[in-house]
C-alpha cells in the first residue's frame, strides 16, 4: 500500500507540475488572436496572410479560433465581462454592420488605415461600394450557388443552368439541399414564380410578397433537407443523398477540384456576399497598433491576389483581380472558378444588406413557423 | 446409438417449426439485402425460399454440424462474392453464419437448453424473445460507434462509404486522417491542451472530492443534506447554465489575476479552464467515494487513534488504502468528464486553451472532415481502457470488501 501511494502522490505531483511547466513554457508574449471560420477558408488566410506577416516579424504568435459563426454572441459577452479576448475577427458583411451599430467594432477610415493600391489608388477607391458600413474591411467576395451531382442527371436532359430548374421536381428529381434561413430561398422563389429581377425586393417587402415566395418553395418543400453548416451540402453531394444544393461556391470548388467528386457548377442567380475584418472596439493602445499594422498587410493588393491562390473566393480589392494567378497546389487557373468571372456571373444577386437588416427579423419568423408546419 | 436416438425424439418437426421459422429469419436478411438492390420484395421471396431450403438441406446434418456450418458459409460467401465483390462475399458469409447457426438452434432443440425443463411453448418462446431483446439493446447501444471506427479509415475527405471501402479494396482505405491528427498542430495542440487540462483538473477534483465526501460521511455534520445536494449540483443543473455562470464569474477572476498581479494570459486562460473543469469532476468523486465509505468499517480509525496515530496518518495509512478504488474511480470520471468537456471551455476558455473535443466540434461543424472520426476513435479507445481500469477496481474494491472486518 506504501508504494502505491507514493506513486499515486508522485504521480499526481509531477503530472499538475509537467503540465503548468508546459502551460507555462509555451505562453508567447506576442501572441495575437485571429477570429476565422476554420477549414479551407482559414487555410487560404494562414498562407496568404499570417505566414508571410510571421517571416517578416518573428516575434508575433498567432493564435486562430475558429468561432465566426458565433462572433456576435461572443463579442456581446466578452463586451459585457470586460474581457476580450480576440485581437482581429472575420465575420461576413450583415455581421459586421451589426457589430458596428452595436459599437462592438471599430470604425474604419480606409485611406487612412489601409494601404492603398500600388498605382497609387486610394484604398476606398480600390474596395468600390464593398466597403459597406463604417468598420467593415472587406477581403473576399463569395458566393452562395449550387452544386449538382453530374452522374445524377437524368438521360437525354440538359444538365441544370437555371436557378428555376431547382424547383423544377419533373425534370430534375430528386433531394435538394437548401439553407434553413429565407435569406437568398425568398429571392430565388420570387425569381421562379415570375417576378422581375429588378422587383424582387420590392415584392418581398409586402406580406403576400412573403407568403408567395413560401408557396413557391412548398412545391419542393417535401424534396428539401435543410442545411445548417457550408459543410453539409458537399457532405450530401458526396453521399449522392441529393441532386442539387446549395452552399458557398469554394465548398463546391474544393469538393470538385480537390476531391474530384462528379459534382457540376450551377451558377445562374448566384448571391454574392462579402467576408472581411472587423477590429473589435476597445482594444488596448499596444495590441491595436499591432492588429492595425498586420490590417494593412493582410489587405493589400498582392496579399488578396495571393488568397485567390488556395481558395477560389473573389479578392475583394479592383486591383488584385489582375494580379489572381493559379491554384497554389494544383496548378490549375483560378479565374474561371471565381464567382466574379465574366463567364459566371451573367446573372448575379448581390446579398442585399439594408433590406435584410429591416426585414430580416419578420421573414426569419414566417420562415421558421413554416418550416415547423 | 442411444445418443442419436435421444436426438430424433426431441427434434421438432421440419416442416411444421424449423423450416418456417428459418424462412422468417432468412425473409428479413431477404428484406435487407433486396432493399440494398433496390427490391424489398424479391428480396423477401427470395430469402424465405432460400431458408426453407437451407432448414430441409441441415436438417438430416445435425450430426456433422460444424462441417455443414463451414459449407454454408462457404457457399454464401462464395454467392455474395459472385453477385457483388468482397465486401458482399464477407455479408453473405456473416448471414450464413447466423442461418446455419439458426438452424441447427432451433432443429436440434437447443432452443430450450436455456430453460427448465418443464417451461411450455409459450414460456420457452419468451425467455428467448427476452434474451433477443436484450442483445438489441447491446446493439443498438455499440453499433452506431462502428461506422465512426470504419470510416476514420476513409480515403476520402467525406463521411461517406465509397463503393472501394464496401468491396474492401485497399484503395479505399487510409490512414491518412490519422496522419492528418497526429501530425498537425490544428490536432496536436488541442491534444496537449486537453492533456495538461485534464489531468490537473483531476487531481484538484480527487482532492477536494475526497476531503469533502470523508467530511460528509461524518455523522456530526450539520446541513450534510444540503451541503451535497450544493456540491453535486455541476451534475444536475445543465451545463450550458453553468457554463455561462461560469464565464461571467471568471471573467474578471481572470481580469484581476493579469491586470492585479501580472500574470500571463494565456496562463491565467489555462487556470480558469482547469478550475471550471476541477468543479465539473467533483460530484462524481464525492459520489464514488461517499459509496466505497459506506463499506468502510469506522471501528479501524477508532483503533488507529488507539494506537496513538494522528488523523492525517490514519487517513493515509487507514482510510485511504481502503477507500483508494473509489479514490481511483472517481478520478477516471472527473478526467474523462475534463477529457470529454465541450460547452464550459468554449464559454470560459479562449484559442490557446482550445481542447480536443473543442476542436471535434468545430471541425464538425465547419467542415466535416474525417480527421474527426480518426480522433474519436482514438478517443473511445482511450475511454475503453480507461472504463476497463475502472471495472477492474471496482472489482478489486468487492474482493477487498469481501475481507474487511465489517
Amino acid at each position: 500500500m506504501k508504494l502505491s501511494k507514493i506513486l499515486l502522490a508522485t504521480s499526481a505531483v509531477g503530472v499538475a507540475t509537467a503540465g503548468l511547466a508546459y502551460a507555462g513554457g509555451h505562453m508567447a508574449t506576442g501572441s495575437f488572436t485571429l477570429v476565422s471560420w476554420g477549414g479551407a477558408y482559414q487555410a487560404s488566410q494562414t498562407n496568404a496572410y499570417t505566414n508571410p506577416y510571421s517571416a517578416n516579424n518573428p516575434g508575433v504568435e498567432f493564435v486562430w479560433d475558429e468561432s465566426s459563426a458565433e462572433a456576435v454572441a461572443k463579442l456581446r459577452a466578452m463586451n459585457e465581462a470586460g474581457n476580450l479576448t480576440w485581437d482581429l475577427v472575420d465575420v461576413v458583411a450583415s455581421d459586421a454592420l451589426r457589430l458596428c451599430d452595436e459599437g462592438l467594432a471599430m470604425e474604419i477610415d480606409a485611406d487612412e488605415m489601409l494601404a492603398p493600391a500600388p498605382d497609387g489608388t486610394s484604398a476606398s477607391d480600390d474596395f468600390g461600394d464593398l466597403l459597406v458600413g463604417d468598420c467593415f474591411i472587406p477581403q473576399i467576395v463569395y458566393s452562395t450557388t449550387f452544386g449538382y451531382r453530374t452522374d445524377m442527371v437524368p438521360d437525354g436532359v440538359e444538365p441544370p443552368n437555371d436557378i428555376c430548374d431547382v424547383f423544377d421536381l419533373e425534370t430534375y428529381p430528386g433531394m435538394r439541399s437548401l439553407e434553413s434561413r429565407p435569406i437568398n430561398n425568398m429571392e430565388w422563389a420570387l425569381l421562379c414564380d415570375g417576378v422581375a429581377k429588378a422587383d424582387v425586393y420590392d415584392v418581398l417587402a409586402t406580406d403576400e410578397g412573403q407568403e408567395q415566395a413560401l408557396a413557391k418553395l412548398d412545391t419542393i418543400r417535401d424534396s428539401v433537407i435543410w442545411w445548417n453548416a457550408g459543410a453539409d451540402t458537399p457532405q450530401l453531394l458526396a453521399d449522392g443523398e441529393i441532386f442539387i444544393g446549395s452552399t458557398y461556391n469554394g465548398r463546391l470548388f474544393s469538393a470538385i477540384v480537390e476531391q474530384n467528386q462528379p459534382i457540376g457548377m450551377m451558377w445562374d442567380a448566384q448571391v454574392f456576399d462579402l467576408d472581411g475584418w472587423i477590429v473589435p472596439a476597445g482594444l488596448p493602445e499596444d495590441r491595436l497598433a499591432r492588429v492595425m499594422d498586420f490590417v494593412n498587410f493582410a489587405t493589400d493588393t498582392q496579399r488578396l491576389a495571393d488568397q485567390a491562390a488556395y481558395i477560389s473566393y473573389g479578392p475583394a480589392r479592383l486591383s488584385s483581380a489582375p494580379l489572381v494567378g493559379n491554384h497554389a497546389e494544383l496548378g490549375i487557373e483560378m479565374a474561371p472558378h471565381m464567382p466574379t468571372d465574366p463567364n459566371n456571373a451573367k446573372n448575379t444577386f448581390l446579398y442585399n444588406y439594408e433590406f435584410w437588416a429591416d426585414y430580416r427579423d419578420d421573414i426569419d419568423a414566417k420562415f421558421q413557423a413554416w418550416l415547423a408546419q | 446409438m442411444a445418443q442419436s436416438l435421444k436426438l430424433t425424439l426431441q427434434r421438432p418437426s421440419l416442416w411444421g417449426f424449423t423450416a418456417p421459422l428459418t424462412a422468417a429469419v432468412s425473409a428479413a436478411f431477404g428484406y435487407i439485402a433486396g432493399t440494398s438492390f433496390g427490391n424489398p420484395l424479391v428480396g423477401i421471396v427470395a430469402g424465405a425460399v432460400i431458408g426453407a431450403v437451407l432448414a430441409a438441406l441441415l436438417h438430416p446434418m445435425a450430426e456433422k454440424r460444424m462441417m455443414a456450418r463451414l459449407g454454408v458459409i462457404a457457399i454464401f460467401f462464395a454467392a455474395g462474392l459472385f453477385a457483388t465483390n468482397l465486401g458482399g462475399g464477407i455479408a453473405a458469409g456473416l448471414v450464413g453464419a447466423v442461418l446455419s447457426w439458426f438452424v441447427f438452434w432451433i432443429d436440434t432443440g437447443d432452443y430450450r437448453k436455456g430453460v427448465p425443463i418443464y417451461y411450455t411453448g409459450g414460456q420457452t418462446l419468451w425467455h428467448n424473445s427476452f434474451v433477443f431483446i436484450c442483445g438489441l439493446i447491446f446493439f443498438f447501444l455499440i453499433a452506431p460507434l462502428f461506422p465512426v471506427m470504419w470510416l476514420s479509415f476513409n480515403a476520402q475527405d467525406f463521411f461517406t462509404f465509397t463503393p472501394e471501402m464496401l468491396a474492401f479494396d485497399p484503395e479505399g482505405y487510409s490512414l491518412k486522417h490519422y496522419r492528418d491528427f497526429l501530425t498537425t498542430d490544428e490536432w496536436m495542440q488541442p491534444l496537449k491542451n486537453s492533456l495538461i487540462i485534464a489531468p490537473i483538473a483531476t487531481v484538484i477534483s480527487v482532492s477536494l472530492g475526497t476531503l469533502a465526501a470523508i467530511g460528509l460521511s461524518q455523522s456530526h455534520v450539520p446541513g450534510r443534506q444540503t451541503i451535497m445536494a450544493v456540491l453535486i449540483s455541476p451534475m444536475i443543473v445543465p451545463l450550458i447554465i453553468s457554463a455561462t455562470g461560469m464565464f461571467f464569474f471568471y471573467a474578471p477572476l481572470g481580469n484581476w489575476l493579469e491586470l492585479t498581479l501580472g500574470l500571463n494570459k494565456s496562463f491565467v486562460g489555462y487556470v480558469k479552464v482547469i478550475l471550471a473543469h476541477a468543479v465539473l469532476g467533483v460530484p462524481f468523486v464525492i459520489i464514488t467515494v461517499t459509496a466505497t465509505l459506506v463499506g468502510f468499517d469506522r471501528s479501524l480509525t477508532r483503533a488507529a487513534a488507539n494506537m496513538g496515530a494522528n488523523p492525517v496518518t490514519t487517513f493515509f495509512r487507514v482510510q485511504m488504502p481502503l477507500i483508494l478504488p473509489g479514490v481511483i474511480s472517481g478520478g477516471l470520471f472527473a478526467f474523462i468528464t475534463s477529457f470529454d468537456e465541450v460547452v464550459v471551455v468554449l464559454f470560459v476558455g479562449s484559442a490557446q486553451q482550445q481542447t480536443l473535443p473543442w476542436q471535434m466540434f468545430t471541425g464538425l461543424r465547419e467542415q466535416i472532415s474525417p480527421t474527426i472520426l480518426a480522433a474519436a476513435t482514438i478517443l473511445v479507445t482511450i475511454s475503453i481502457l480507461l472504463l476497463t481500469t475502472v471495472e477492474l477496481l471496482r472489482r478489486r474494491s468487492e474482493r477487498l470488501r469481501g475481507l474487511s472486518p465489517s
